[in-house]
């Protein structure tokens, strides 16, 4: 620290007349140092800049490289790899029984959640832009779970539907619901379960809706009410253009979250535990997981995490086509 | 608020149940959000021996307010919360450190200094964001792990190293959000030290820094939350329970077989209570940085 200091405290560097002049970042780009100063002030830049770019590359580079090379050897927890070609590739495709039933509880989710979430999201937003006293409170209230641990997220939800004595249950028994459904002991309520949990955490969008809607400018809808557009032309022909971009990037958002969710029941039947009743909670990052971590079959579980990447890679550029015809930029 | 209230005083019947009925929509939606806390903390606030799962189902405390079962998940033997929220908490102080640190002098050369290649590696750190997390998770261990940054070595938690070092090589998103705020400082201010004879490093820390706390603040937090709440880092990397983290002690405490609930949930109360304080405390800053999220995208 000291010798940082030393070199970039020293009164000599103190006019500089590079930086001096008029310059915008990122309009410059052919920035050359100019004499002694110029490049005392490169050196101090290069300094500064020092932790991220070690950081770069020791925990993102090599990782990243190593990623692919892991990928075609048998690697074990305390056992190095030696290389296997397509093997682990293969393996996944062809005789990991798990593998298929993961990608469908993993796409299955995608198509719950992620229209579910961007919705409730956009609703809720709704309400909350209201010009109406007491907003303010509203917004901190729901927006309290998005700041909660999610372990602790999960303990709480599992209780509440715990399918015989859960207080969710016994308050649908007490409106009549003699049946409710058994929730996570069911393979076909595990994933709603799952999407009501999301669902406890809808102020997280609905904040970045309503920061979205806050900038629609209001003489639009002030004009709009004078050539006699109602509430539902106004939503259709100013709300939604004009939020697009907020809602183009809470989808990815969401789609990205919603291909890496590893799911609360890591949390609550542990690392190897049943993944829910029949598998219907065994999302693709529990399997990956579990064979890497629990089964110490790191190498596999590398060539599991390329696959997963390419999906996501395929569903995002998917998404980026969509954007094209859908989405509404302000110029 | 004068032209909320002049509007309450004008509603028309139909703008009145307007009113209603978003109000009606909000109650419903806090409830949903409220009632679940409120369960636990009855729970938590029962003596061991009242039963948790009652009917109808009791979403406030009304009879117990013991706090007992609190102070028996905070110093129990074997599993001390107060001894992991400590765990936690040292992780937490930390990863503020190292971001606060980190982060804002990768942003200031970002936003202040010129240098050849700058464009080249402020791409790359937009870049960094995109990086898939699942593809790194493997090597990231496998590399922590061969250098013994992992578990307990010699009654010293290194499984803690891989859970602080990277927070001191900054992120992207927070660099993002410190260069956008420092670019919106006059740059006459650092001129002007420089005349007085300051170099870099003393702008950055007698000027820069002071006027970037409200920036900083949001990277304190977010950090705080990020590490408080975090989960799967210390299942990678702990193995001592006496080193655990709050999250994984609950997540440990309930995969066993004959779990008091009132216990558990007067855990999950200490794991949720820090960050609704430090909530409490900083929303309008957070509601800020979330949001300036969205709008940017």
């Amino acid at each position: 620290m000291v010798m940082q200091h030393d070199a970039l405290g020293a009164p000599g560097e103190a006019a500089d007349p590079a930086a001096a002049g008029p310059i915008e970042p990122g309009h410059q780009p052919a920035w050359r140092p100019v004499g002694r100063l110029g490049r005392s002030e490169e050196r101090a830049a290069y300094l500064f800049l020092a932790p991220w770019i070690i950081g770069i590359v020791a925990f993102l580079l090599i990782p990243l490289v190593w990623a692919v090379w892991l990928s075609f050897t048998d690697e074990q927890l305390l056992r190095p790899g030696v290389f296997i070609g397509l093997e682990n590739y293969a393996r996944a495709f062809t005789r990991d029984p798990s593998f298929y039933k993961a990608l469908q509880v993993t796409l299955t989710w995608i198509f719950i959640a992620v229209p579910v979430f961007l919705i409730s999201g956009l609703l809720v937003a709704l309400l909350l832009n209201q010009r109406l006293p007491g907003m303010g409170a509203f917004r901190t209230i729901l927006y309290v779970p998005a700041v909660l641990s999610g372990v602790a997220i999960a303990v709480l939800w599992f209780t509440l539907l715990n399918s015989d004595l859960g207080a969710v249950n016994q308050l649908l028994r007490s409106i009549g619901i003699s049946d409710p459904p058994n929730w996570f002991q069911d393979p076909k309520w595990a994933l709603p379960a799952v999407a009501i949990m999301g669902l406890w955490g809808v102020g997280t969008n609905a904040i970045i809706y309503l920061a979205g809607l806050q900038n629609i400018p209001p003489e639009l809808y002030e004009a709009a009410g004078m050539d006699g557009a109602g509430p539902f032309a106004k939503f259709r022909h100013i709300t939604l253009p004009l939020l697009s971009p907020t809602m183009f990037f809470l989808l990815i958002g969401e789609l990205t979250a919603a291909l890496v969710i590893i799911g609360p029941v890591i949390v609550i039947s542990g690392a190897g535990g049943a993944a829910g009743p029949a598998d219907s909670l065994l999302f693709y990052m529990l399997l990956l997981y579990r064979r890497g971590f629990v089964q110490g079959e790191l190498g596999y579980a590398a060539a599991l995490a390329w696959i997963l990447t390419v999906i996501g890679l395929v569903l995002v550029w998917l998404t980026f086509r969509l954007e094209k015809r859908f989405v509404f930029y302000q110029v | 608020m004068t032209q909320d209230v002049r509007r309450i005083r004008r509603l028309s019947p139909r703008r009145a149940g307007h009113a209603a009925f978003v109000y009606l929509c909000l109650i419903a939606l806090a409830a949903f959000i409220i009632l679940p806390l409120g369960w636990m903390l009855t729970a938590a606030l029962k003596p061991l021996h009242v039963p948790v799962f009652t009917f109808p189902p009791e979403w406030f405390p009304t009879k117990y307010f013991n706090l007992g079962t609190f102070a028996d998940a905070l110093t129990q033997p074997n599993e001390p919360y107060l001894r992991f929220a400590i765990n936690s908490l040292t992780l937490a102080s930390i990863n503020i450190v190292g971001a606060v640190l980190s982060n804002s002098l990768i942003a200031y050369a970002f936003a202040r200094l010129n240098f050849r290649g700058k464009n080249v590696l402020f791409a790359l750190v937009l870049a960094t964001m995109l990086l898939p997390a699942p593809v790194l998770l493997i090597p990231q261990f496998l590399l922590f792990f061969n250098i013994g940054w992992y578990g307990t070595q010699g009654g010293f938690p290194a499984g803690y190293l891989p859970l602080t070092v990277p927070a001191f090589a900054g992120n992207p998103f927070f660099i993002f959000l410190l260069r956008q705020y420092m670019r919106t400082i006059p740059k006459e201010l650092d001129e002007a030290a420089r005349v007085d004879g300051a170099g870099f490093w003393r702008i950055y820390w007698k000027i820069i820094m002071p006027l970037s706390v409200p920036a900083l603040v949001v990277v304190a937090v977010f950090t705080f939350l990020g590490v408080w709440n975090d989960f799967f880092g210390p299942l990678l990397y702990l193995d001592d329970p006496q080193w655990f983290t709050v999250p994984l002690a609950l997540a440990t405490e309930v995969t066993r077989v004959g779990t008091k609930w009132n216990i558990v949930m007067a855990a999950t109360l200490v794991a949720m209570l820090p960050p609704l304080v430090v909530y409490g405390f900083s929303q309008n800053k957070l509601m800020g940085g979330i949001a300036s999220v969205g709008i940017r995208g």
